[in-house]
């Protein structure tokens, strides 16, 4: 069994055990998510399980999409938060809202995600190392925390402006089913581009001009990324909002136990991001604070770190990737 | 039969600097080409023209197509192509390194035909990497690294070999070893144009030298014909002269 497959089964059956303690745990202790009484039923089936399922399919979104954005950029330290994509899926989403056109805030978000998605390969694509691709992600984050600003201010709806700050914050709670459909077919959606790249990724460790000479299409490579790692940013913040570093942080310990082969990454790194992003809601449901800590806040709590710690490394070793 | 590669009067402007000035050549099948220069004569421009991968005026043709107008595909049947600086992004094992250059032929490191098996670990016999083909990219030295990229340009199985200083950072001994990969490519067959600073070991191996200085050909035939004490101060702007010694060459430069 190869190294990925084992992983990959690993991360599966991780997702489940912590998918189903996500049903038992919570601020109201469930003996048996089974039970047949009303409060049990509403609680397990209507309230937490749209939620972790929501969780697991956000966090499997970014995972995926991250692993493919680094073997794209051929860069540890991309992912859709670093790179803007989520801050504009966010606003895409949040323009909807703001302006009163919230069944259109999925399509926006996708297709906001994208044209980041577009614009930070196109600036990046020809970098020069690690630091000055995730300058490029900077300055497209901002720019989009700026309008999302901007919109809030010009909103005409100003009693919607708590909702919109809650999701620039990143959460789950309180999703449905209808959130878990959206999120599962964009990821399928996304899921199926990212794997049609998968080749070209493997390609790409030998940089652009070797992976041409060895009969890789790069700019099919390139578009199918682009469009996958849209869809799936595009879904996971129309439902979650703007979660950051899951996408780094899951495909950086997917490299610890399955290679570093960027093809052989993407099927663990969306298990690895399902599973962290529902143990992380996990935790947010037990911390005993009076108001619930955000997903989105947690995420960066733990992810935060470990991108700081990537970096470290990387400048260590003189910026190679 | 057309030749495996053919440029005639090509010539490349990179930054408004002429890199390479109305070049003609062939390669055929069955022949090993040394380029040789100093820094900057052109070597990596006629490479990298000859795939198409920078625009030229005039005419190319790899195994009778204008490479601009072909697929990456189908330019990596033609050629296989080894950069001057290649790389491994990811620290993949040698195997799966190797296992790249089988890529036009549909398969993935991880799912190789009995073919394409066969065709990587010949590819990694050849170049001696047998004890480490397990080993990470980043984990084995700058010689191992180098022989572990020729082998993934062998393991492509193409007619010709285009390799931009393929034995740079080798030991003699290790250099040796890839002029005889070079020879065995060209005894059956396949054509090798690849560039070199060692001109001793040019001499000992190509077929035919083709010596550039300023983006033009100054020199070119049979090493003892090109390789002229006249040519070498002309390209290199020193006294020189090459010395055959039993079955190999020595490049004396003067003080």
């Amino acid at each position: 069994m190869s190294a990925t497959l084992r992983t990959s089964i690993a991360l599966a059956a991780l997702s489940i055990v912590a998918l189903v303690a996500a049903l038992y745990l919570g601020p109201v202790p469930i003996a048996d998510p089974f039970a047949s009484d009303e409060a049990t039923r509403t609680i397990v089936w209507d309230i937490r399980l749209p939620r972790v399922l929501t969780a697991w399919l956000a966090g499997a979104a970014l995972g995926l999409s991250g692993a493919a954005l680094q073997g794209l950029l051929r860069n540890p330290l991309a992912d859709s938060g670093v790179l803007g994509l989520s801050g504009f899926a966010a606003l895409g989403a949040v323009l909807a809202f703001a302006f009163g056109f919230a069944p259109l805030a999925p399509v926006m978000a996708v297709v906001f995600a994208l044209a980041a998605a577009v614009l930070v390969t196109t600036l990046g694509w020809a970098s020069r190392g690690p630091a000055s691709l995730v300058l490029i992600g900077v300055g497209l984050s901002s720019f989009a925390g700026g309008l999302i600003a901007l919109a809030l201010n010009l909103a005409p709806n100003p009693g919607a402006l708590a909702d919109l700050v809650n999701w620039t914050l990143g959460s789950v709670e309180g999703r449905s089913l209808e959130h878990v459909t959206l999120a599962a077919a964009l990821l399928a959606v996304g899921a199926a581009l990212i794997f049609a790249a998968a080749r070209g990724l493997q390609a790409l460790t030998l940089g652009e001009e070797a992976a041409a000479a060895i009969g890789a299409n790069l700019s099919s490579t390139r578009t199918l990324v682009v469009l996958g790692a849209a869809a799936c940013t595009g879904g996971a913040t129309a439902v979650a909002g703007i979660i950051g570093f899951v996408g780094i942080a899951a495909p950086h310990l997917v490299r610890a136990l399955a290679g570093h082969d960027p093809a052989r990454l993407l099927l663990p790194s969306a298990f690895a991001g399902g599973a962290l992003l529902v143990c992380a809601d996990i935790a947010v449901r037990l911390l005993p604070t009076d108001t619930e800590l955000k997903l989105g806040v947690a995420a960066a709590l733990i992810g935060g770190p470990v991108f700081a710690l990537i970096a470290a490394r990387l400048a260590s070793r003189g910026g190679d990737a | 039969m057309s030749a495996l590669l053919s440029l005639s009067s090509v010539s490349v402007t990179l930054a408004g600097t002429r890199a390479l000035d109305t070049i003609s050549l062939e390669v055929a099948g069955g022949e090993v080409i040394a380029l040789l220069g100093p820094n900057g004569a052109g070597k990596t421009t006629l490479l990298r023209a000859a795939l198409g991968l920078v625009a030229a005026e005039g005419a190319i043709s790899l195994s009778g197509a204008n490479p601009a107008n072909l697929t990456s595909r189908e330019r990596a049947l033609r050629a296989a192509y080894l950069p001057q600086r290649p790389q491994s992004i990811w620290p993949i094992s040698v195997e799966a390194l190797v296992a790249l250059g089988r890529f036009v032929h549909g398969a993935a490191p991880d799912r190789l035909s009995p073919a394409d098996q066969s065709a990587v670990d010949a590819a990694i016999e050849a170049c001696a990497l047998l004890p480490l083909r397990r080993q990470r990219m980043d984990e084995i030295s700058g010689g191992e690294k180098a022989r572990a990229h020729l082998a993934r340009a062998i393991a492509q199985h193409a007619p010709l070999l285009l390799l931009d200083e393929p034995t740079a950072g080798l030991d003699p001994a290790q250099a040796l070893g890839v002029a005889d990969i070079l020879r065995a490519h060209a005894a059956k067959g396949g054509g090798v144009i690849f560039s070199t600073h060692d001109i001793a070991l040019a001499a000992g191996t190509a077929h035919r030298i083709v010596l550039l200085h300023a983006g033009h050909i100054i020199a070119e035939g049979a090493p003892s014909v090109a390789l002229t004490p006249a040519s070498l101060e002309a390209a290199y702007g020193r006294k020189a002269y090459l010395q055959q010694i039993g079955d190999g060459f020595a490049a004396i430069f003067a003080r």
